[in-house]
């Protein structure tokens, strides 16, 4: 019998949360007064739950390592919200939204849970505007909707190229208001370091203070994580600078199965690497996909001027350029799903047609556009016969309006004005669609552990689409562990408050100390980012976009060299007490030295493409990636063991569709 | 480029701090700023001293967590811009550089340039919502028609990234930039309305308590601000908090 159960309710597949909801367990209100739960991170995911549990009645500890719960990278989210609320009348509906998150997943979700993403996904907007989000209206007042990647409706809602802040920034303001009644106690600059697992449950966690230095504990009846994701292994990536896996792999050698690790997602839009001393990467939002057209020039000659500088992209004539995208897949054209896009991307650019000095970029063409908009004002507006000159102003306000704050934050990048010239853009790392494995409840293996939003895998498969990743914070922290937590918390309301002097709670402190010491200790040669760069360029070189067997093997070697090295040879200047930035740093990287093995062990066992997941060995004669459903159609939960992620053992979760036809993803 | 810079260093709150000068070489125009403070802070780990702390985090100018005053301007001699979108381009070979942290009673400096902003926490918490709860059982998103009008300029106020930019701008380090515009976004909706004179009068109330000056009508800290949040909002601000006392 597998370890793994899911715990999908029985019924039809569009009546299993109701049904759900109607039979779990409810604590009375009396009683959640009494009960305690932690709430590690403050992002869509993290403060919605934080903000919902407290207002239900729930005692509520929330911890954030940012300085303010408003600033989570949640915040930096741009394009916007999916919901199925259909308010386009362009065929829309619960179903189709659950069709395409399955199929934009490349058929390695759970059903169940992504059909309540759906469901709920229209809650969200509705509660969104309650609480005096500022989405972008109509001019009847009404709200906007526009298209994202992957997908044949309108159904993204959103707020110009700044919907993550909005939705933060609403959750935290309801987070705000329970902050102020006392029912949740806010711990700014506070990281959590450690789970603590008292007779098989979670209990709570050991956190450190980043301004004083010293360990604090903190108990808990549940503990729910919502620490976001693990794109940072890499190094470099679009993730804030301190977002990290510490809390998930923690978790995770505590018992908590990691699921899917190797699924990463590569980002077709964002800003090329620049040189040596870059520290992140700028997404560039893939809304601009629905007005901006992708190519790279049709001759090999063309590229090698443009690689030189030798002449500008405008002065290449329309016939040779090599709309990639539109000519690959005409029924998506521009807005294929990211993972086709950042592969196709990286295809011309290996053969030789990138456009700046690296080579490493295609460009983003907004001059179409610009002029289309450009003569619908002109009419609009009652202008005959406008000259070019007028049409393209007109067109560049339309513009200004959709997308004005993604292009003056590329201009300011790039310095180039991309009103007047195409931008330039590069697949990065941007989002993990892999995290800790949780049931149809989004509770981990570990009873009273849950992960909501990014650090759990649940409802993205192999590939996220655009706009989804708001929908599934919001979902699990507003709308979803509200009602499973408790189910759980029922059999919690005798227990009483939690000892912190327990057995479990000194060896975990201990644990943590003696890492730090190590650190502050170790005298040794290399800074913490030295090795933190080395494991991303492996991670982006052999776990990457493309994939092999002969990389992964590589990479899994050198990770745990390095990893060694690490521990032998990392500096840490100054000392456990006070803020230490670097002692911060050193303790994220030794788990993203962790990490990285796994990732290339689930890689390389998985020797079928699926989304994200390229493997090179499986391909179509055309390139595409190809599936292989009869042997991988399951999830990849790894368990730790002895003290070492080369020893994790892999326990598969097999994935049923009983609602859709499964089928090769074809976007031509 | 070379450049000089002198940065503030402060070993925490009681200490007293000086300006430190700083060589640094190989520059690149392409650099961010604070990527230019990593390629100082690498050389300094290297020689086993402690880096200079400082706040960042996204490093795309929308988590409001860096905050330098670089040559006397809040975020530096662009404009629109936060720290981590400033760019070396915007310097000359031989530049010297001054960095400090944000100046205000109400952000003590905790180590270096890092500073508490904790205090517009509390303002927010003050009455910076709606009062609904999270259950979702509310209206339909459209059953209230906003004008179009009315929805953009509420997100303009919305775009505030609660840096302190302002504060820190402010002869009278005054927060009514910041507060003005969490009061705006929502007395501009229709579901903000319901609460708006309490919530301006709550709100004020907070931040006079945290210490933050007066207003003086300056208006410098609309040039600073990395978001060109609006003057208007203040003046919206006085008007709802007029209008709320004289019922009061």
């Amino acid at each position: 019998m597998s370890k793994l159960d899911a715990k999908i309710p029985e019924g039809p597949l569009a009546d299993k949360w109701t049904n759900h909801k109607n039979k779990i367990n409810l604590v009375n209100p009396a009683n959640k007064r009494h009960i305690d739960v932690i709430v590690i991170g403050t992002g869509l995911a993290g403060a919605s739950a934080a903000a919902t549990l407290a207002e239900l009645g729930y005692n509520v500890k929330a911890f954030a390592f940012q300085d303010s719960p408003r600033r989570a990278h949640s915040i930096a989210a741009q394009g916007g919200i999916n919901a199925a609320k259909n308010y386009q009348s362009d065929g829309d509906s619960v179903y189709r939204l659950f069709y395409d998150t399955i199929k934009g997943g490349d058929y390695r979700s759970r059903e169940a849970n992504v059909y309540r993403l759906a469901e709920v996904s229209t809650s969200i907007i509705d509660q969104c505007v309650a609480q005096g989000v500022p989405f972008a209206r109509e001019y009847g007042g009404l709200l906007d909707n526009r298209s994202f990647g992957g997908v044949l409706v309108s159904r993204t809602f959103y707020a110009k190229g700044q919907t993550g802040q909005q939705l933060l920034l609403g959750a935290y303001s309801a987070l705000s208001r329970q902050i102020s009644k006392g029912k949740v106690e806010m711990y700014n600059r506070h990281e959590m370091m450690d789970i603590v697992i008292v007779d098989g449950k979670a209990r709570g966690v050991i956190v450190r203070d980043l301004i004083t230095g010293e360990l604090e504990r903190h108990s808990a009846h549940a503990v729910v994580l919502a620490s976001g994701g693990y794109g940072n292994v890499f190094f470099l990536s679009t993730n804030a600078m301190g977002s990290n896996v510490t809390a998930a792999w923690k978790a995770y050698r505590r018992g908590a199965f990691m699921a899917n690790p190797s699924f990463t997602q590569i980002h077709p839009t964002c800003i090329p690497v620049s040189g040596d001393h870059q520290s992140k990467l700028t997404l560039m939002s893939e809304s601009l996909r629905n007005d901006g057209r992708i190519w790279v020039p049709k001759k090999k000659e063309d590229a090698e001027k443009l690689q030189q500088k030798r002449i500008k992209p405008t002065e290449i004539p329309e016939e040779d350029r090599d709309y990639y995208l539109e000519r690959r897949y005409p029924a998506f054209g521009n807005l294929v799903p990211r993972d086709v896009a950042s592969r196709a991307a990286k295809e011309r650019c290996d053969a030789g047609y990138g456009v700046n000095p690296t080579s490493q970029a295609v460009y983003l063409d907004f001059a179409d556009a610009i002029m289309r908009y450009g003569r619908t004002e002109a009419h609009v507006k009652g202008i005959h016969n406008p000259s070019d000159d007028q049409v393209r102003e007109l067109g560049k306000k339309v513009i200004e309006a959709k997308y004005g704050n993604l292009f003056q934050m590329y201009e300011k990048i790039q310095d180039e004005n991309p009103y007047e010239t195409p931008m330039m853009i590069y697949p990065a790392v941007h989002y993990t669609m892999g995290g800790l494995w949780v049931d149809y409840n989004l509770m981990t293996t570990v009873p009273g552990l849950y992960a909501l939003g990014e650090c759990n895998f649940s409802d993205h498969g192999a590939n996220r689409l655009g706009a989804s990743a708001l929908m599934q914070g919001l979902a699990d922290g507003y709308f979803v562990i509200p009602y499973t937590i408790g189910d759980y918390l029922a059999n919690d309301i005798r227990t009483g408050p939690i000892s912190t002097e327990s057995q479990e709670f000194e060896e975990a402190e201990k644990f943590v100390s003696d890492q730090i010491k190590h650190f502050v200790n170790n005298n040794g040669e290399k800074s913490v980012d030295y090795y933190h760069k080395k494991l991303g360029k492996i991670m982006w070189d052999k776990v990457g976009m493309s994939r092999s067997e002969e990389g992964l093997k590589a990479a899994i070697n050198e990770i745990r060299a390095l990893r060694e090295e690490f521990w032998k040879n990392v500096r840490v200047p100054g000392s456990d007490t006070g803020l230490n930035t670097e002692l911060e740093k050193a303790i994220r990287v030794s788990d993203f030295l962790e990490l990285g093995e796994l990732m290339a062990m689930d890689a390389l066992d998985r020797t079928e493409s699926c989304g994200g997941h390229f493997r090179e060995e499986s391909q179509t004669p055309e390139g595409e990636a190809l599936r292989k459903d009869e042997t991988f159609s399951f999830v990849s939960a790894y368990e730790h063991k002895e003290n070492d992620p080369g020893k994790s053992e892999l326990h598969k979760e097999p994935l049923t569709f009983e609602n859709v036809e499964v089928k090769q993803r074809s976007y031509k | 480029m070379k450049l000089h810079l002198k940065i503030w260093r402060q070993n925490g709150p009681q200490d007293k701090g000086k300006m430190v000068d700083y060589d640094i070489n190989d520059v690149s125009p392409d650099m961010s700023f604070l990527e230019m403070l990593d390629v100082l802070n690498e050389s300094l780990v290297a020689k086993n001293e402690e880096p200079i702390a400082f706040d960042h985090d996204c490093r795309e100018g929308i988590c409001g967590t860096c905050s330098l005053f670089i040559n006397g301007e809040a975020h530096g001699p662009d404009r629109a811009v936060t720290t981590c979108q400033l760019h070396m381009r915007k310097f000359k070979d031989g530049d010297t550089i001054y960095i400090e942290p944000w100046r205000a009673k109400a952000f003590p400096v905790i180590k270096d340039l890092m500073v508490d902003r904790s205090a517009f926490d509390r303002i927010i918490q003050a009455g910076g919502y709606v009062s609904v709860n999270t259950s979702g059982n509310t209206l339909d998103a459209n059953a209230i028609p906003i004008p179009k009008h009315d929805a953009d300029r509420s997100f303009d106020a919305a775009a505030c990234i609660g840096c302190g930019a302002c504060v820190a701008t402010c002869k009278n380090a005054s927060a009514m930039l910041f507060v003005s515009a969490k009061v705006s976004q929502f007395s501009l909706l229709p579901q903000g309305k319901v609460e708006a004179k309490q919530r301006a009068l709550n709100m004020v109330k907070q931040m006079d308590e945290e210490g933050f000056g007066n207003c003086t009508n300056t208006g410098a800290c609309e040039v600073e601000c990395p978001k060109e949040i609006s003057l208007e909002n203040i003046a919206r601000l006085n008007r709802e908090y007029l209008s709320a006392a004289l019922v009061e």
